[in-house]
């Protein structure tokens, strides 16, 4: 994609929604929409995204636009894919169009994985994106199964006791992989030639894709607003988000040009402060080896799978 | 008159008949017992290129209300079908649909609610989602059950309103009958193609459906639909007539029998009414002037044509098939009472709580409540509520 031709083209997510400043669930619905273009149709979950962008009378959506219900985007698009099949099918529609829905951590990890799942098996031809910003942040800032160990989150606090939350994030993106979908990726915001590539890709492929995009969010997570991006790239240097993609079980990951600490992350943010207090100085490490190991076994996956070249079962009816 | 073909069917068979000759553009479902066989036979017609629908197997009832809103609002007919749980798991997608104003057609198969676990027959299941802004049309039989979806997706499409047809589980659904079945392209016709007026796949026209709507405006919004609901009245009223040409059969918003020269009456909704009109007709050959009004449709609810109905009786008995759990009455008496105080009559009702999880309701049973009333009519007093056919 290139820079000078894409700021010409029209916005399909507007400024004027009521994102917090430095928000970057606003940022992937921008870029997002850049790389599909207008004939797309969105569905969102329940969250911050469709919060901020839908608050009758005004949307910051300039193309067609559903929300219906938290747990249950993958399902709505569903609904709207088989329509647009079933119309052609009759020759009562013949435009190209993408069918996307967005999802928050919450509405894709947790109470949507269901509908997520179903969804990827019966083989739409749609995009899932979730932005995913490891917490329920619409709600408060509460803890769901991509919030990483350690973090502080309302429900997971940390007290006299408890030093946040005690478990390890969920794989969801290893999980949609395991779908054996056509294509599968992480991406960052921060990173829009990154994201918008995927998009455009994924776009490019029929049958069901997901992309997880990791999303900063100033107030969940407590930095400077200004500094959205750049904590999304350092997510990525630091491994704590890996970028990769899984395009017919063939995985690229992307590496980062020199891997950092992932201290130099983590103290950038206040729902880790505690981590840096010397009687936390285990847990620090045991994030680091965790780290490690997570990245070293995404490398030995693009290792074994360019090795066996195993193309996944195709996935669209 | 017979204006179509006559066939044997059962309540599920007729629905999917009729969903075959509607031939709706997609239907996501997902299978409970006793409404399984509707899915099932759909599905079939599907594979045999019978319809041109997308079918949608998704992974669970609040997935499958959740496709239908997707397709409903991309702009197409859209249909499903369910029971019991699987109604109770849908049920925050339904009020969303009626938010939504989404003409989506659904069949409720009856059937109780858990716990404990049970299959078979009673209408606790859509009582419970009552109140969320569906139409809800009860049918007494697998002819009325084919009618009703006929012409629910009318009715959906003019009032902008979705609808609930329900058969009784079992009873209906899997009892065979002898009922006629119109040509396919007299269907065609009456249906008509759907033309929304914005829709998903629009594209040119974008909109936003499921917005967040806050202290300022959600109101206004429910006003509206709240108007919009009282006058799907005139609408079913309005179908009906229109099918009457096509069929031959009437249909109005509840059915008289043998009541306008009753003084005591049941109300029974479904398959009971069926039951009923056999004791009243031999309680009328006995001399006593028994009636029974069953309404067809209960959402929205006829108020002032019932009570137009019920005032002269002198005693009238309420049959509920499920409890409100409200520690006094079911829920169909509740709306019956209600309705008289309005109008400041204070005549004796009778509620019969009964054929919970599918227990029998025999023609005793019902000539029981008859000779309860007339002793009632007849100035004594009765239990306000009663439970029918229980062991104690
Ligand atoms: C069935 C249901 N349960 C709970 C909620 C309340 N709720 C709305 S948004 C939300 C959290 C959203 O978290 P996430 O999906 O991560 O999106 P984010 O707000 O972080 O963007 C919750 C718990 C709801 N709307 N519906
Ligand atoms: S809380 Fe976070 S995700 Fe939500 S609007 Fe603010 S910055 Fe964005
Ligand atoms: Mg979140």
């Amino acid at each position: 994609m290139n820079i000078k031709e894409v700021v010409k083209r029209k916005e399909l997510f507007t400024g004027g929604h009521r994102a917090c400043a430095g928000c970057g669930a606003a940022i992937v619905a921008r870029q997002v929409l850049m790389a599909a273009g207008p004939d797309t149709v969105v569905a969102s979950a329940t969250g911050c995204l469709e919060v901020v962008s839908t608050i009758f009378p005004y949307t910051a959506w300039n193309v067609p636009f559903i929300h219906s219900a938290f747990e249950n985007a993958a399902a709505t698009i569903s609904g709207v894919e088989a329509l647009y099949r079933s119309w052609a099918r009759q020759k009562k529609y013949d435009k190209k169009v993408n069918f996307i829905a967005f999802g928050g951590d919450g509405g894709t990890y947790d109470i949507g994985l269901q509908a997520l799942s179903g969804a990827m098996e019966r083989g739409h031809n749609i995009l899932y994106v979730c932005y995913n910003n490891e917490a329920y942040m619409n709600t408060g800032v509460q803890r769901s199964s991509a919030t990483p160990i350690g973090a502080d989150t309302t429900t997971a606090p940390v007290g006299k006791v408890q030093k946040g939350k005690a478990q390890y994030r969920k794989d969801l993106t290893a999980i949609m992989v395991a779908h054996g979908i056509p294509y599968a990726a992480q991406a960052v915001v921060g990173n829009w030639r990154d994201l918008t590539n995927k998009v455009e890709k994924a776009l490019s492929i029929e049958g069901p894709k997901f992309i997880n995009v990791f999303q900063p969010c100033r107030l969940g997570w407590s930095y400077k607003p200004e500094l959205t991006c750049e904590m999304g790239r350092l997510a990525v240097d630091t491994c704590a988000w890996p970028l990769y993609e899984v395009t017919n079980g063939q995985y690229k990951v992307t590496r980062p040009k020199e891997k950092k600490p992932i201290a130099e992350w983590l103290k950038l943010q206040g729902r880790f402060a505690h981590l840096f207090r010397p009687e936390n100085k285990a847990l620090l490490d045991q994030i680091q080896a965790e780290t490690d190991k997570a990245w070293e076994e995404l490398l030995r996956k693009e290792n074994i799978a360019s090795q066996a070249a195993a193309p996944a079962q195709p996935k669209s009816i | 008159m017979a204006k179509g073909n006559i066939v044997a069917r059962t309540g599920n068979e007729a629905m999917a008949e009729a969903m075959r000759q509607i031939n709706p553009d997609v239907v996501a479902a997902y299978p409970i017992t006793p409404a399984t066989e509707i899915v099932q036979i759909f599905a079939s017609y599907v594979a045999d290129g019978l319809v041109s629908t997308e079918f949608v197997p998704v992974e669970s009832e609040h997935s499958a209300m959740s496709a239908c809103i997707g397709s409903s609002a991309a702009g197409g007919r859209t249909m499903t079908g369910t029971s019991s749980q699987g109604l109770a798991l849908m049920a925050e997608m339904l009020y969303i649909a009626a938010g939504l104003r989404l003409p989506i057609v659904l069949a409720v198969v009856n059937r109780a609610l858990s716990s404990p676990i049970n299959i078979h027959c009673d209408h606790s299941d859509t009582m419970m989602v009552r109140d969320s802004g569906w139409i809800q049309i009860f049918s007494e039989n697998s002819q009325e059950a084919y009618d009703n979806m006929i012409q629910a997706v009318k009715i959906a499409e003019k009032a902008a309103i979705p609808v609930i047809v329900t058969t009784d589980g079992f009873i209906i659904s899997h009892g065979m009958e002898r009922i006629e079945i119109l040509d396919d392209a007299d269907v065609k016709n009456f249906v008509g193609e759907y033309k929304p007026k914005d829709y998903l796949l629009k594209l040119e026209e974008p909109i936003t459906a499921g917005a967040l709507d806050l202290t300022d405006y959600y109101f206004e919004h429910k006003r509206q639909q709240i108007e919009g609901f009282k006058a799907s009245k005139a609408v079913i009223l309005d179908v009906a007539k229109e099918f009457a040409v096509i069929a031959g059969r009437s249909y109005g918003l509840f059915e008289k029998y043998r009541l306008d020269d009753a003084e005591i009456a049941l109300v029974a909704m479904g398959s009971t009414a069926g039951t009923t009109k056999v004791v009243v007709d031999e309680l009328r050959q006995k001399g006593l002037k028994a009636g029974l009004l069953k309404p067809r449709v209960f959402r929205p609810f006829p108020k002032e044509e019932i009570l137009e109905a019920l005032k002269k009786l002198k005693a009238i008995a309420v049959m509920d098939r499920s409890d409100s759990m409200n520690g006094h009455e079911g829920p169909l008496c509740a709306e019956i009472k209600a309705a008289f105080y309005d109008i400041g009559v204070n005549k004796p009702v009778l509620n019969y709580i009964y054929g919970l999880g599918g227990r029998e309701i025999r023609p005793e049973d019902i000539a029981l409540v008859f000779s309860e009333l007339s002793e009632v009519a007849g100035g004594k007093e009765k239990p306000k509520v009663s439970y029918l056919g229980v062991r104690e």
